[in-house]
């Protein structure tokens, strides 16, 4: 090899954590250019057939394809190759949990740091929007089909850009007043800027895709009024029912799910009250139960909202989380202080119903459960209390049941996910699901995957008119 | 560009109290008694419940009836005809279940009467014997009284100071009923959390199976938040997807009542900054 590799990461630069926290703008700053250049001519130039981080990504990006794009300064060759399988770069650039995914066995790691993929497929999408450079998109004459999307998070943005592109009249029907789902409502504005997510939902209402905003399907709307109207439905209303642990005390005032605590930050500007309306209570102390992006979300909003120290308690150690790395990372520099191995089991309020401490129990590492994870068993005995001033539960969601139960004849699990087979095909004919809806909660590019093979399934569909087989009517 | 929502009538009822007719076809297609909207005023408002009071498709508008208690409801009570909300969604919450049961009382206590207005219309619509209790502060804050008769066989009304019709709380008129050997089969009570509660007390002495409808803080309105949830029967219950109507023997209305006053801080100071832009 002629060139000496640079085995170090090129760093991307990042707003200091002192002064970050006392703002919502984004943490990491990305990489300029130059910087992209530089870390680009890292890679490897794997051979497409055998490249591990195509491999390793949910939706098979060409990583080295862009990578060289982008060495060459084509931006919008760039582009062009990642959106041949991901439509949403600007975004997946940002979430993904990369160091599990393309990341992971990248062939780098074997010499020094692996390429930092997520950043440059970040800095691609990011210096094509703000240069207005876009993809070349083929657009397939009309066909004259209507097919209906039933929430806008990545699932149904995905799928309605591939159903554009075919030549279906599309329509997506959100419940809440914006589009994006937890891109929107969820993941904070300083790990996922709004004005991005705006921009991929005016490019698909740019290509034609309506957007009902709104609209509740279910409620506002009939299923069967959607059904009478659209050849096929896929449904994307992801996983936003908050569970609780029903403990002693669990509804005392200053008690919020996840779900609750980000929306009115992220959607409602809580963070600007009294600017904006909606209000959010602010303390010294709040306690984050959970481990995952979405604990971490809340306790980093938290510092941003004014609360001085802000815990998370998680019941087991830190490489059981399952939030993202640089999230954990970043939670860390900003000063958030990790209870490892400790499980809530009372909050305890004052005279008025507001929350003051919560008491946890602290646990050991038990057997592996079936996902092949140590439970978490309490020890008796060990019994502690801290004092908060708000708690934020981050523990897990099920999927929304209103579509669900308006929905005759549709198969769904104990835990409300609902079953599809290998071709997103629900157990009614005509109607398929993705995303968080069918794996409970999961990621964005696995839900944003599924918006796309779903979309080829309802052509398939459509087109030839045929729903499941006889023989292989049965669910997997 | 995206649909808003046209204001074709605003009117005073009484004191802080308005009623106003919105714009809404696609609301309009599957609304039923019971249900209610979530609004949003414009890009900075917060997002409120209101119960749809009345429902018409056939002009493609609904009704909504509100007390002006906080900074967005005084703001909406300075919308003149014509103006228009930035997004309203519904209709939201599972209707009141309507069957026929025979002698029912509908119980509505200030800017619940709406509602108790709503539910017994249904209810008379499906064959039953309606009576209302409507209770009022005073004779200056009755509202509807035409609507509560057209929708009764019998109204009853009160007000706490006994400056219309007769002194008393709708409690002692629903004692007094009960105690008059009326057959009640069914009760529905919609109101201040304290007179549910005090209304939950009476019929569970005398059997009566009881609703309430809930009003507690909401945010999405669709099951995504849990600002909204209740303890009923011990168990968590979401009122906008699970309710807003629940057995009023299994509710908890203490804890209700604390929580609606979670933000009544933030509240205060939203109103008086409001107050002092005006
Ligand atoms: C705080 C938070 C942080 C996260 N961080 C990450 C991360 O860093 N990386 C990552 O990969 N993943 C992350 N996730 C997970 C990821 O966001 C989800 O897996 C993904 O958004 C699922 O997409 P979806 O399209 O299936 O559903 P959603 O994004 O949940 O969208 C569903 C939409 O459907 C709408 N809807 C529901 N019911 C109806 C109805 N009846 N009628 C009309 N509309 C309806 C909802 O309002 C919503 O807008 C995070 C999740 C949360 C909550
Ligand atoms: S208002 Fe959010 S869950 Fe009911």
């Amino acid at each position: 090899m002629p060139k000496k590799i640079k085995r170090e990461r090129i760093l991307v630069p990042e707003q200091d954590p002192k002064a970050r926290i006392h703002n919502f703008n984004e943490v990491s700053l990305g990489y300029t250019m130059e910087l992209a250049i530089e870390e680009a001519s890292r890679c490897l130039q794997c051979p497409y057939n055998i490249a591990p981080c195509i491999k390793g990504c949910p939706v098979n990006v060409n990583v080295p394809g862009f990578i060289k794009k982008l060495i060459e300064k084509d931006i919008k060759g760039a582009l062009e190759t990642i959106k041949e399988t991901n439509s949403l770069p600007g975004i997946t650039g940002r979430v993904c949990p990369q160091e599990e995914q393309c990341e992971m066995h990248c062939m780098m790691g074997k010499l020094g740091d692996r390429v930092n993929i997520g950043k440059l497929e970040r800095f691609v999408a990011d210096y094509a929007r703000e240069h207005g450079i876009e993809a070349e998109v083929k657009m397939e004459p009309k066909n004259g089909k209507k097919v209906a999307i039933i929430g806008s998070g990545p699932a149904g943005l995905s799928c309605s850009f591939d159903l554009i592109k075919k030549g279906y009249d599309v329509t997506v029907f959100e419940a809440l007043h914006s589009e994006g789902g937890v891109l929107i409502y969820g993941i904070p504005e300083f790990r996922l800027p709004k004005d991005i997510v705006r921009y991929e939902v005016d490019y698909l209402k740019k290509l034609g895709v309506k957007f009902m905003t709104n609209v509740v399907v279910g409620k506002t709307l009939s299923f069967d009024e959607i059904m009478k109207e659209y050849d096929a439905v896929f449904i994307g209303t992801g996983a936003g029912t908050p569970r609780f642990l029903n403990l002693s005390g669990v509804n005392l005032k200053g008690i919020y799910s996840a779900n609750e605590f980000l929306t009115r930050i992220n959607l409602m500007k809580a963070y600007k009250f009294p600017e904006y309306d909606t209000p959010i209570k602010k303390g010294k102390t709040l306690a984050v139960i959970g481990g995952g992006n979405v604990a971490m979300d809340a306790a980093r909003s938290a510092l941003r909202v004014g609360y001085e120290r802000v815990y998370i308690l998680y019941r087991r150690t830190r490489e059981y989380m399952t939030a993202r790395e640089e999230e954990i990372e970043h939670a860390e520099q900003e000063g958030i202080q990790f209870m490892f191995l400790v499980s809530p089991i009372e909050f305890v309020g004052d005279e008025d119903g507001n929350v003051k401490v919560v008491k946890l129990i602290m646990n050991e590492l038990g057997e592996p459960g079936k996902d092949g994870r140590r439970k978490p068993v309490p020890i008796p005995g060990t019994e502690f209390g801290i004092e908060v001033d708000a708690v934020v539960f981050a523990i897990g969601q099920k999927p929304n049941k209103i579509l669900c139960e308006c929905v005759e004849g549709l198969e769904v699990t104990d835990w409300g996910t609902i079953v599809v087979d290998d071709k997103y095909r629900t157990s009614v004919e005509g109607v398929f699901a993705g995303g968080d809806a069918v794996r409970g909660e999961a990621t964005v590019v696995l839900a944003m995957g599924d918006g796309k093979k779903a979309a080829e399934a309802i052509d398939e569909y459509i087109t030839t008119g045929k729903w499941k087989e006889e023989n292989n009517s049965e669910n997997i | 560009m995206r649909n808003m929502f046209k204001i074709v009538d605003i009117e005073k009822l009484a004191e802080r109290i308005k009623r106003i007719e919105i714009e809404a076809p696609l609301i309009t297609k599957n609304a039923k008694a019971g249900q209610f909207v979530i609004l949003r005023l414009h890009e900075k408002g917060e997002r409120i419940p209101l119960t749809i009071f009345k429902n018409h498709p056939d002009r493609g508008t609904i009704e909504l009836v509100f007390q002006e208690v906080g900074k967005t409801t005084y703001e909406l009570g300075s919308y003149k005809a014509g103006d228009a909300i930035l997004d309203i969604v519904g209709p939201l919450g599972k209707p009141t279940h309507v069957e026929k049961f025979g002698n029912t009382v509908i119980i509505g206590g200030g800017v619940g009467t709406p509602i108790a207005y709503a539910v017994a219309k249904a209810m008379k619509d499906a064959g039953n014997n309606v009576t209302i209790i409507a209770g009022f502060r005073s004779k200056d804050f009755v509202i509807l009284e035409d609507d509560l008769r057209d929708a009764s066989h019998k109204l009853l009304i009160t007000t706490d100071d006994g400056s219309y019709v007769r002194k008393g709380f709708t409690t002692d008129v629903l004692k007094e009923l009960i105690e008059s050997g009326e057959k009640i089969d069914y009760v529905f009570a919609v109101g201040p959390v304290i007179m549910m509660k005090l209304i939950a007390e009476i019929t569970k002495e005398h059997g009566i199976k009881t609703i309430v409808s809930l009003n507690p803080i909401m945010v999405d309105g669709t099951g995504m938040c849990g600002a909204c949830r209740v303890y009923v029967d011990g168990e968590i219950k979401f009122a906008c997807a699970d309710g807003p109507d629940f057995d009023a023997h299994s509710v908890d209305f203490d804890e209700l009542m604390r929580r609606l006053g979670e933000y009544r801080e933030e509240e205060k100071l939203a109103m008086e900054r409001y107050m002092r832009g005006r």
